[in-house]
Protein backbone atom coordinates (compact mmCIF):
# COMPACT_ATOMS: atom_id res chain seq x y z
CA UNK A 1 0.00 0.00 0.00
CA UNK A 2 1.91 3.46 -1.00
CA UNK A 3 0.40 6.59 -0.39
CA UNK A 4 -0.06 7.17 -4.61
CA UNK A 5 -2.19 3.69 -4.22
CA UNK A 6 -4.24 5.13 -1.59
CA UNK A 7 -4.89 8.61 -2.30
CA UNK A 8 -5.92 7.53 -5.92
CA UNK A 9 -8.24 4.99 -5.41
CA UNK A 10 -12.52 5.99 -6.28
CA UNK A 11 -11.94 6.52 -2.19
CA UNK A 12 -8.61 7.78 -1.95
CA UNK A 13 -10.17 10.60 -4.19
CA UNK A 14 -13.45 10.84 -2.47
CA UNK A 15 -11.11 11.36 0.78
CA UNK A 16 -8.90 14.05 -0.70
CA UNK A 17 -12.16 16.13 -1.80
CA UNK A 18 -13.31 15.78 1.89
CA UNK A 19 -10.09 16.66 3.38
CA UNK A 20 -9.89 19.90 0.90
CA UNK A 21 -13.53 20.37 1.58
CA UNK A 22 -13.56 20.87 5.48
CA UNK A 23 -10.16 22.89 4.36
CA UNK A 24 -12.27 25.17 2.83
CA UNK A 25 -14.97 25.32 5.07
CA UNK A 26 -12.46 26.73 7.44
CA UNK A 27 -11.36 28.89 6.02
CA UNK A 28 -14.78 30.49 4.75
CA UNK A 29 -15.69 31.10 8.76
CA UNK A 30 -12.23 32.80 9.22
CA UNK A 31 -13.61 34.81 5.68
CA UNK A 32 -16.98 35.45 6.62
CA UNK A 33 -15.71 36.79 10.63
CA UNK A 34 -13.18 39.22 9.02
CA UNK A 35 -15.72 40.27 6.65
CA UNK A 36 -18.69 41.28 9.37
CA UNK A 37 -16.35 44.10 10.89
CA UNK A 38 -18.08 46.02 8.09
CA UNK A 39 -21.26 46.02 10.16
CA UNK A 40 -19.28 48.04 13.04
CA UNK A 41 -20.35 50.95 10.31
CA UNK A 42 -17.53 53.03 11.61
CA UNK A 43 -16.34 53.82 8.24
CA UNK A 44 -14.65 50.83 7.98
CA UNK A 45 -11.72 51.45 10.53
CA UNK A 46 -12.33 47.83 12.25
CA UNK A 47 -12.64 46.27 8.50
CA UNK A 48 -9.61 47.21 7.68
CA UNK A 49 -7.38 46.80 10.64
CA UNK A 50 -8.54 42.76 10.40
CA UNK A 51 -8.08 43.16 6.25
CA UNK A 52 -4.50 44.82 6.96
CA UNK A 53 -3.57 42.10 9.44
CA UNK A 54 -4.54 39.26 7.01
CA UNK A 55 -2.60 41.37 3.87
CA UNK A 56 0.75 42.34 5.96
CA UNK A 57 1.47 39.45 8.39
CA UNK A 58 3.94 36.62 7.11
CA UNK A 59 1.85 33.86 8.70
CA UNK A 60 -1.56 34.56 7.07
CA UNK A 61 0.33 35.09 3.40
CA UNK A 62 2.27 31.96 3.85
CA UNK A 63 -1.32 30.15 4.92
CA UNK A 64 -2.54 31.97 1.93
CA UNK A 65 -0.20 29.82 -0.19
CA UNK A 66 -2.16 26.64 1.23
CA UNK A 67 -5.48 27.89 0.79
CA UNK A 68 -4.97 28.46 -3.33
CA UNK A 69 -3.46 24.41 -2.90
CA UNK A 70 -6.17 23.55 -1.29
CA UNK A 71 -8.56 25.15 -3.67
CA UNK A 72 -6.65 24.00 -6.93
CA UNK A 73 -6.85 20.69 -5.30
CA UNK A 74 -10.64 20.33 -4.43
CA UNK A 75 -11.64 21.97 -8.38
CA UNK A 76 -8.94 19.61 -10.11
CA UNK A 77 -10.50 16.28 -8.08
CA UNK A 78 -13.60 17.40 -8.41
CA UNK A 79 -13.24 17.56 -12.28
CA UNK A 80 -11.54 14.33 -12.30
CA UNK A 81 -14.04 12.57 -10.61
CA UNK A 82 -17.00 13.70 -12.43
CA UNK A 83 -15.58 12.54 -15.56
CA UNK A 84 -15.20 9.59 -13.70
CA UNK A 85 -18.41 9.43 -12.78
CA UNK A 86 -19.95 10.29 -16.21
CA UNK A 87 -17.46 7.21 -17.57
CA UNK A 88 -19.04 4.39 -15.29
CA UNK A 89 -22.73 5.78 -16.04
CA UNK A 90 -22.29 4.62 -19.33
CA UNK A 91 -23.68 6.19 -22.98
CA UNK A 92 -27.18 4.52 -22.74
CA UNK A 93 -29.27 7.36 -20.33
CA UNK A 94 -32.68 5.96 -18.35
CA UNK A 95 -35.44 7.41 -20.24
CA UNK A 96 -37.17 7.83 -16.59
CA UNK A 97 -34.98 8.92 -14.06
CA UNK A 98 -35.07 8.46 -10.28
CA UNK A 99 -34.48 12.06 -9.73
CA UNK A 100 -35.47 13.97 -6.47
CA UNK A 101 -37.86 10.31 -5.37
CA UNK A 102 -34.06 9.05 -4.54
CA UNK A 103 -32.19 11.96 -3.59
CA UNK A 104 -31.55 15.82 -3.61
CA UNK A 105 -31.48 17.89 -6.39
CA UNK A 106 -28.21 19.39 -4.93
CA UNK A 107 -26.56 16.57 -3.77
CA UNK A 108 -26.43 15.48 -7.65
CA UNK A 109 -25.40 19.01 -9.17
CA UNK A 110 -22.30 19.43 -6.62
CA UNK A 111 -19.95 19.80 -9.80
CA UNK A 112 -22.90 22.47 -11.36
CA UNK A 113 -22.22 23.82 -8.01
CA UNK A 114 -18.91 24.15 -8.11
CA UNK A 115 -18.45 25.50 -11.31
CA UNK A 116 -20.81 28.63 -10.66
CA UNK A 117 -19.13 29.14 -8.04
CA UNK A 118 -15.70 28.93 -9.49
CA UNK A 119 -16.63 31.19 -11.97
CA UNK A 120 -17.42 33.59 -8.97
CA UNK A 121 -14.78 33.17 -7.24
CA UNK A 122 -12.83 34.02 -10.65
CA UNK A 123 -14.41 37.46 -10.89
CA UNK A 124 -14.20 38.08 -6.87
CA UNK A 125 -10.60 37.76 -6.45
CA UNK A 126 -10.79 40.22 -10.00
CA UNK A 127 -12.46 42.24 -7.83
CA UNK A 128 -10.74 42.28 -4.89
CA UNK A 129 -7.55 40.15 -4.29
CA UNK A 130 -5.89 40.73 -7.40
CA UNK A 131 -5.60 44.74 -7.44
CA UNK A 132 -4.35 44.76 -3.52
CA UNK A 133 -1.92 42.41 -4.21
CA UNK A 134 -0.93 43.87 -7.64
CA UNK A 135 -0.08 47.36 -5.18
CA UNK A 136 1.37 45.48 -2.52
CA UNK A 137 4.04 44.32 -4.78
CA UNK A 138 5.41 40.73 -4.12
CA UNK A 139 5.39 41.04 -0.37
CA UNK A 140 4.09 43.12 1.82
CA UNK A 141 3.88 46.64 0.51
CA UNK A 142 1.51 49.16 0.64
CA UNK A 143 -2.54 47.81 0.70
CA UNK A 144 -5.37 49.07 -1.24
CA UNK A 145 -8.27 50.91 0.87
CA UNK A 146 -10.63 47.46 0.39
CA UNK A 147 -13.46 49.33 2.12
CA UNK A 148 -13.43 51.77 -0.55
CA UNK A 149 -13.39 49.37 -2.93
CA UNK A 150 -15.91 47.57 -1.28
CA UNK A 151 -18.05 50.25 -1.45
CA UNK A 152 -17.49 51.17 -5.40
CA UNK A 153 -17.81 47.98 -6.40
CA UNK A 154 -21.53 46.85 -4.48
CA UNK A 155 -22.76 50.56 -5.93
CA UNK A 156 -23.12 48.32 -9.03
CA UNK A 157 -26.69 45.79 -9.10
CA UNK A 158 -25.17 43.98 -11.81
CA UNK A 159 -22.36 42.80 -9.72
CA UNK A 160 -24.75 42.64 -6.73
CA UNK A 161 -26.74 40.36 -8.11
CA UNK A 162 -23.84 38.01 -9.30
CA UNK A 163 -22.54 38.03 -5.85
CA UNK A 164 -26.20 36.68 -4.54
CA UNK A 165 -26.19 33.97 -6.62
CA UNK A 166 -22.95 33.20 -5.95
CA UNK A 167 -23.61 32.40 -2.32
CA UNK A 168 -27.01 31.06 -3.23
CA UNK A 169 -24.44 28.63 -5.34
CA UNK A 170 -22.16 28.16 -2.42
CA UNK A 171 -25.54 27.57 -0.11
CA UNK A 172 -26.56 24.52 -1.87
CA UNK A 173 -22.92 23.54 -1.97
CA UNK A 174 -22.21 23.03 1.58
CA UNK A 175 -25.54 21.86 2.32
CA UNK A 176 -24.71 18.76 0.78
CA UNK A 177 -20.97 18.94 0.60
CA UNK A 178 -20.38 19.52 4.76
CA UNK A 179 -22.38 16.27 5.75
CA UNK A 180 -20.82 14.28 2.59
CA UNK A 181 -16.98 15.57 3.47
CA UNK A 182 -17.75 13.95 6.84
CA UNK A 183 -19.45 10.99 5.65
CA UNK A 184 -16.41 10.28 3.51
CA UNK A 185 -14.06 10.75 5.96
CA UNK A 186 -15.55 7.83 8.39
CA UNK A 187 -17.99 9.61 10.25
CA UNK A 188 -20.58 7.03 10.73
CA UNK A 189 -21.74 7.03 14.57
CA UNK A 190 -25.52 7.76 14.76
CA UNK A 191 -25.14 10.01 17.02
CA UNK A 192 -22.38 12.26 15.44
CA UNK A 193 -23.74 12.22 11.82
CA UNK A 194 -27.23 13.98 13.12
CA UNK A 195 -24.84 16.31 14.62
CA UNK A 196 -23.13 16.84 11.56
CA UNK A 197 -25.87 17.22 9.61
CA UNK A 198 -27.46 19.78 11.52
CA UNK A 199 -24.69 21.65 11.86
CA UNK A 200 -24.21 21.59 8.26
CA UNK A 201 -27.30 22.70 7.11
CA UNK A 202 -27.02 25.85 9.85
CA UNK A 203 -23.66 26.39 8.26
CA UNK A 204 -24.93 26.20 4.81
CA UNK A 205 -28.00 28.26 5.73
CA UNK A 206 -25.80 31.34 8.03
CA UNK A 207 -22.36 31.67 6.50
CA UNK A 208 -23.77 32.30 2.30
CA UNK A 209 -26.56 34.79 4.03
CA UNK A 210 -23.66 36.71 5.95
CA UNK A 211 -21.77 36.57 2.55
CA UNK A 212 -24.65 37.82 0.61
CA UNK A 213 -25.82 40.17 2.93
CA UNK A 214 -22.44 42.65 2.67
CA UNK A 215 -22.89 43.61 -0.85
CA UNK A 216 -26.58 44.12 -0.24
CA UNK A 217 -25.90 46.07 3.05
CA UNK A 218 -23.20 48.41 0.75
CA UNK A 219 -25.90 48.72 -2.26
CA UNK A 220 -28.96 49.96 0.10
CA UNK A 221 -26.85 52.23 2.16
CA UNK A 222 -27.18 50.13 5.17
CA UNK A 223 -23.66 51.12 5.97
CA UNK A 224 -21.48 53.88 5.33
CA UNK B 1 -57.39 -5.61 -1.11
CA UNK B 2 -60.05 -5.87 -3.29
CA UNK B 3 -58.64 -8.05 -6.72
CA UNK B 4 -59.47 -6.02 -9.94
CA UNK B 5 -58.33 -6.86 -13.49
CA UNK B 6 -56.18 -4.10 -15.59
CA UNK B 7 -54.96 -3.39 -18.70
CA UNK B 8 -51.89 -1.96 -19.52
CA UNK B 9 -48.92 -0.53 -22.26
CA UNK B 10 -45.63 -1.69 -21.93
CA UNK B 11 -42.53 0.09 -22.62
CA UNK B 12 -39.82 -2.38 -22.54
CA UNK B 13 -35.94 -2.01 -23.51
CA UNK B 14 -35.19 -4.74 -26.33
CA UNK B 15 -31.55 -5.45 -27.30
CA UNK B 16 -30.42 -8.15 -29.08
CA UNK B 17 -26.65 -8.52 -27.39
CA UNK B 18 -24.00 -6.80 -25.51
CA UNK B 19 -22.82 -5.66 -29.13
CA UNK B 20 -26.29 -4.48 -30.57
CA UNK B 21 -28.06 -1.17 -30.07
CA UNK B 22 -31.13 -1.66 -28.21
CA UNK B 23 -34.28 0.37 -28.29
CA UNK B 24 -38.01 0.80 -26.93
CA UNK B 25 -40.69 -1.15 -27.91
CA UNK B 26 -44.22 -0.86 -26.98
CA UNK B 27 -45.96 -4.02 -25.78
CA UNK B 28 -50.32 -4.26 -24.59
CA UNK B 29 -51.18 -6.97 -22.15
CA UNK B 30 -54.58 -7.64 -21.05
CA UNK B 31 -56.65 -8.79 -18.01
CA UNK B 32 -53.66 -8.89 -15.68
CA UNK B 33 -54.83 -9.74 -12.01
CA UNK B 34 -54.04 -7.40 -9.29
CA UNK B 35 -52.70 -10.32 -7.52
CA UNK B 36 -50.10 -11.14 -9.77
CA UNK B 37 -46.62 -10.24 -9.25
CA UNK B 38 -44.35 -8.23 -11.87
CA UNK B 39 -42.54 -11.19 -13.09
CA UNK B 40 -45.70 -13.05 -13.62
CA UNK B 41 -47.16 -10.06 -15.50
CA UNK B 42 -43.86 -10.59 -17.71
CA UNK B 43 -44.33 -14.54 -18.11
CA UNK B 44 -47.93 -13.86 -19.52
CA UNK B 45 -46.37 -11.11 -21.93
CA UNK B 46 -43.83 -13.87 -22.63
CA UNK B 47 -46.76 -16.34 -23.23
CA UNK B 48 -48.18 -13.77 -25.65
CA UNK B 49 -44.83 -13.46 -27.69
CA UNK B 50 -44.25 -16.76 -28.10
CA UNK B 51 -47.51 -17.35 -29.42
CA UNK B 52 -46.90 -14.86 -32.49
CA UNK B 53 -43.64 -16.25 -33.01
CA UNK B 54 -41.82 -13.48 -31.26
CA UNK B 55 -38.70 -13.75 -29.45
CA UNK B 56 -39.33 -13.48 -25.87
CA UNK B 57 -37.90 -11.12 -23.27
CA UNK B 58 -35.30 -11.87 -21.50
CA UNK B 59 -34.94 -10.82 -17.97
CA UNK B 60 -32.83 -11.99 -14.57
CA UNK B 61 -35.58 -14.26 -11.77
CA UNK B 62 -34.68 -16.98 -9.58
CA UNK B 63 -36.24 -17.56 -6.09
CA UNK B 64 -39.21 -15.01 -6.82
CA UNK B 65 -39.89 -14.67 -2.96
CA UNK B 66 -37.17 -11.72 -2.61
CA UNK B 67 -34.42 -13.15 -1.55
CA UNK B 68 -31.89 -14.36 -4.49
CA UNK B 69 -30.57 -11.00 -5.55
CA UNK B 70 -31.32 -12.41 -9.06
CA UNK B 71 -34.08 -10.09 -10.77
CA UNK B 72 -33.74 -6.69 -11.84
CA UNK B 73 -35.11 -4.32 -14.11
CA UNK B 74 -35.44 -0.72 -13.85
CA UNK B 75 -39.02 0.25 -13.21
CA UNK B 76 -40.52 3.74 -14.10
CA UNK B 77 -37.73 5.23 -12.68
CA UNK B 78 -36.76 3.19 -9.97
CA UNK B 79 -34.92 0.17 -9.50
CA UNK B 80 -37.03 -3.08 -8.36
CA UNK B 81 -40.46 -0.52 -9.01
CA UNK B 82 -42.14 2.00 -7.05
CA UNK B 83 -42.69 0.18 -3.79
CA UNK B 84 -39.69 0.78 -0.83
CA UNK B 85 -37.76 -2.06 0.47
CA UNK B 86 -39.14 -4.44 -2.55
CA UNK B 87 -37.56 -6.68 -4.75
CA UNK B 88 -38.75 -6.63 -8.70
CA UNK B 89 -40.07 -10.68 -7.99
CA UNK B 90 -42.29 -9.48 -4.56
CA UNK B 91 -43.86 -6.14 -6.65
CA UNK B 92 -47.42 -7.13 -7.07
CA UNK B 93 -49.50 -5.67 -10.24
CA UNK B 94 -51.61 -3.29 -7.07
CA UNK B 95 -48.99 -1.19 -7.61
CA UNK B 96 -50.59 -0.22 -10.96
CA UNK B 97 -53.81 0.87 -12.31
CA UNK B 98 -55.71 0.03 -15.04
CA UNK B 99 -54.69 2.06 -18.30
CA UNK B 100 -50.65 2.88 -17.05
CA UNK B 101 -48.26 2.72 -19.51
CA UNK B 102 -45.15 1.45 -17.42
CA UNK B 103 -41.55 1.67 -18.75
CA UNK B 104 -38.89 -0.92 -17.84
CA UNK B 105 -35.20 -1.03 -18.40
CA UNK B 106 -32.15 -2.57 -17.87
CA UNK B 107 -29.85 -1.62 -14.91
CA UNK B 108 -27.69 1.11 -16.46
CA UNK B 109 -23.90 1.15 -15.86
CA UNK B 110 -20.32 0.55 -17.37
CA UNK B 111 -19.73 -2.29 -15.17
CA UNK B 112 -22.83 -4.06 -15.86
CA UNK B 113 -23.38 -4.12 -19.51
CA UNK B 114 -26.51 -5.54 -21.07
CA UNK B 115 -26.46 -9.11 -21.98
CA UNK B 116 -29.70 -9.08 -23.63
CA UNK B 117 -33.02 -6.90 -23.22
CA UNK B 118 -33.38 -6.43 -19.35
CA UNK B 119 -30.24 -9.13 -18.43
CA UNK B 120 -27.22 -7.34 -17.25
CA UNK B 121 -23.98 -8.87 -16.75
CA UNK B 122 -23.27 -8.34 -12.63
CA UNK B 123 -20.15 -10.89 -12.23
CA UNK B 124 -18.41 -7.61 -11.71
CA UNK B 125 -19.80 -8.31 -7.70
CA UNK B 126 -19.01 -11.44 -7.63
CA UNK B 127 -15.11 -11.03 -8.64
CA UNK B 128 -15.44 -8.08 -5.63
CA UNK B 129 -16.23 -10.68 -3.08
CA UNK B 130 -13.89 -12.73 -4.81
CA UNK B 131 -11.43 -10.31 -3.72
CA UNK B 132 -11.84 -10.34 -0.22
CA UNK B 133 -15.44 -10.71 1.02
CA UNK B 134 -14.73 -13.82 2.83
CA UNK B 135 -13.23 -15.13 5.87
CA UNK B 136 -10.33 -17.81 6.31
CA UNK B 137 -11.18 -20.90 8.53
CA UNK B 138 -9.14 -24.24 8.80
CA UNK B 139 -11.12 -27.39 8.04
CA UNK B 140 -12.36 -29.10 11.18
CA UNK B 141 -14.70 -28.84 13.59
CA UNK B 142 -17.08 -26.28 13.88
CA UNK B 143 -16.41 -24.22 16.74
CA UNK B 144 -18.56 -23.78 19.81
CA UNK B 145 -21.14 -21.40 18.77
CA UNK B 146 -20.47 -19.78 22.64
CA UNK B 147 -17.20 -19.55 22.71
CA UNK B 148 -16.69 -16.37 20.92
CA UNK B 149 -18.47 -13.72 22.33
CA UNK B 150 -19.66 -10.93 20.61
CA UNK B 151 -21.29 -8.12 21.67
CA UNK B 152 -25.43 -7.69 20.29
CA UNK B 153 -25.59 -4.28 18.85
CA UNK B 154 -22.95 -5.46 16.64
CA UNK B 155 -24.63 -8.35 15.65
CA UNK B 156 -27.60 -6.77 14.74
CA UNK B 157 -25.42 -4.85 12.55
CA UNK B 158 -23.50 -6.72 10.95
CA UNK B 159 -26.85 -8.62 10.62
CA UNK B 160 -28.22 -5.78 9.01
CA UNK B 161 -25.43 -5.50 6.31
CA UNK B 162 -25.52 -8.80 5.89
CA UNK B 163 -28.88 -8.31 4.52
CA UNK B 164 -27.17 -7.64 1.26
CA UNK B 165 -28.81 -9.77 -1.50
CA UNK B 166 -26.17 -8.58 -3.90
CA UNK B 167 -28.94 -7.41 -6.86
CA UNK B 168 -27.34 -4.03 -7.74
CA UNK B 169 -30.04 -2.05 -7.27
CA UNK B 170 -27.46 0.48 -5.39
CA UNK B 171 -25.29 0.89 -8.71
CA UNK B 172 -28.65 1.34 -10.90
CA UNK B 173 -30.12 4.07 -8.73
CA UNK B 174 -26.84 5.85 -8.69
CA UNK B 175 -26.08 8.66 -10.95
CA UNK B 176 -22.23 7.66 -10.61
CA UNK B 177 -22.82 3.91 -11.16
CA UNK B 178 -21.08 3.72 -7.77
CA UNK B 179 -20.84 0.09 -6.20
CA UNK B 180 -20.45 1.49 -2.48
CA UNK B 181 -23.57 0.18 -0.49
CA UNK B 182 -22.53 -3.31 -1.91
CA UNK B 183 -19.09 -2.88 -1.26
CA UNK B 184 -19.87 -1.27 2.35
CA UNK B 185 -22.29 -3.77 3.48
CA UNK B 186 -19.97 -6.98 2.46
CA UNK B 187 -17.28 -5.11 4.22
CA UNK B 188 -18.76 -4.03 6.91
CA UNK B 189 -20.70 -7.30 8.01
CA UNK B 190 -17.22 -9.15 7.97
CA UNK B 191 -15.83 -6.18 9.95
CA UNK B 192 -17.83 -5.97 12.49
CA UNK B 193 -17.45 -9.09 13.76
CA UNK B 194 -14.06 -11.21 15.85
CA UNK B 195 -13.80 -13.55 13.21
CA UNK B 196 -13.45 -11.07 10.06
CA UNK B 197 -10.67 -9.50 12.23
CA UNK B 198 -7.67 -10.96 10.88
CA UNK B 199 -8.24 -9.95 7.54
CA UNK B 200 -9.85 -6.35 8.23
CA UNK B 201 -6.62 -4.47 6.70
CA UNK B 202 -6.50 -6.50 3.20
CA UNK B 203 -10.05 -7.46 2.73
CA UNK B 204 -11.18 -3.26 2.34
CA UNK B 205 -8.51 -2.59 0.36
CA UNK B 206 -8.30 -5.05 -2.01
CA UNK B 207 -12.25 -4.98 -2.47
CA UNK B 208 -12.10 -1.56 -3.49
CA UNK B 209 -9.48 -2.10 -5.45
CA UNK B 210 -11.41 -4.54 -7.46
CA UNK B 211 -14.07 -1.94 -7.22
CA UNK B 212 -12.00 0.19 -9.29
CA UNK B 213 -11.14 -2.56 -11.63
CA UNK B 214 -14.57 -3.15 -12.57
CA UNK B 215 -14.84 0.54 -13.60
CA UNK B 216 -17.74 1.57 -11.08
CA UNK B 217 -18.32 5.28 -10.27
CA UNK B 218 -17.25 6.88 -6.80
CA UNK B 219 -19.70 7.83 -4.16
CA UNK B 220 -21.29 10.97 -3.75
CA UNK B 221 -23.59 10.69 -0.68
CA UNK B 222 -26.34 11.39 -2.43
CA UNK B 223 -28.78 8.44 -0.87
CA UNK B 224 -30.12 7.30 -3.84
CA UNK B 225 -29.23 3.87 -3.20
CA UNK B 226 -30.43 3.55 0.08
CA UNK B 227 -33.96 4.80 -0.81
CA UNK B 228 -34.23 1.79 -3.51
CA UNK B 229 -32.05 -1.20 -1.08
CA UNK B 230 -34.77 -3.89 -1.33
CA UNK B 231 -33.00 -4.87 1.60
CA UNK B 232 -33.58 -1.33 2.99
CA UNK B 233 -29.48 -1.03 4.03
CA UNK B 234 -28.13 2.11 5.37
CA UNK B 235 -25.98 4.90 3.87
CA UNK B 236 -23.84 4.81 6.72
CA UNK B 237 -22.21 1.61 6.13
CA UNK B 238 -20.95 3.49 3.03
CA UNK B 239 -19.68 6.11 6.42
CA UNK B 240 -18.24 2.75 8.13
CA UNK B 241 -16.40 1.41 4.90
CA UNK B 242 -14.37 4.67 4.58
CA UNK B 243 -13.59 4.41 8.00
CA UNK B 244 -12.60 1.11 7.05
CA UNK B 245 -10.29 2.68 4.42
CA UNK B 246 -8.86 4.95 6.15
CA UNK B 247 -7.65 3.03 9.10
CA UNK B 248 -6.22 0.29 7.05
CA UNK B 249 -4.81 3.01 4.23
CA UNK B 250 -2.93 4.78 6.76
CA UNK B 251 -1.92 2.17 8.94
CA UNK B 252 -0.87 -1.06 7.00
CA UNK B 253 2.68 -1.86 5.50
Amino acid sequence: MTWKQMFTSSVGKKLIMGFTGIFLILFLIIHVALNACIWANDGGKMFTQGAHFMGSTVVPRILEIGLFAGFILHVIQGIMLEIDNRKARGKVQYAVNFGNKGSKWYSRSMGLLGTIILLFLIMHIYHFWLPNRANQGFLLGEEIDLYATMKETFSNLWIVILYVLGCISLGYHLAHGFQSAFRTMGVHNKRYLSMVTTIGYAFSIIVPLAFALMPISFYLGWIQ
Amino acid sequence: MEHYNMNLNLKVWRQKNSNTKGSFKMYRVENISSEMSFLEMFDVLNEQLIEVGEDPIAFDHDCREGICGACSMYIDGKPHGPWHGNTTCQLHMRAFKDGDTIVVEPWRASAFPVIKDLVVDRTAFDRIIQAGGYISVNTGNAVDGNALPINKDKADASFDAAMCIGCGACVAACKNSSAMLFLSAKVSHLALLPQGEPERKSRVLDMVAQMDKEGFGSCTNTGACEATCPKEISISYIAQLNSEYLLAGLTKE
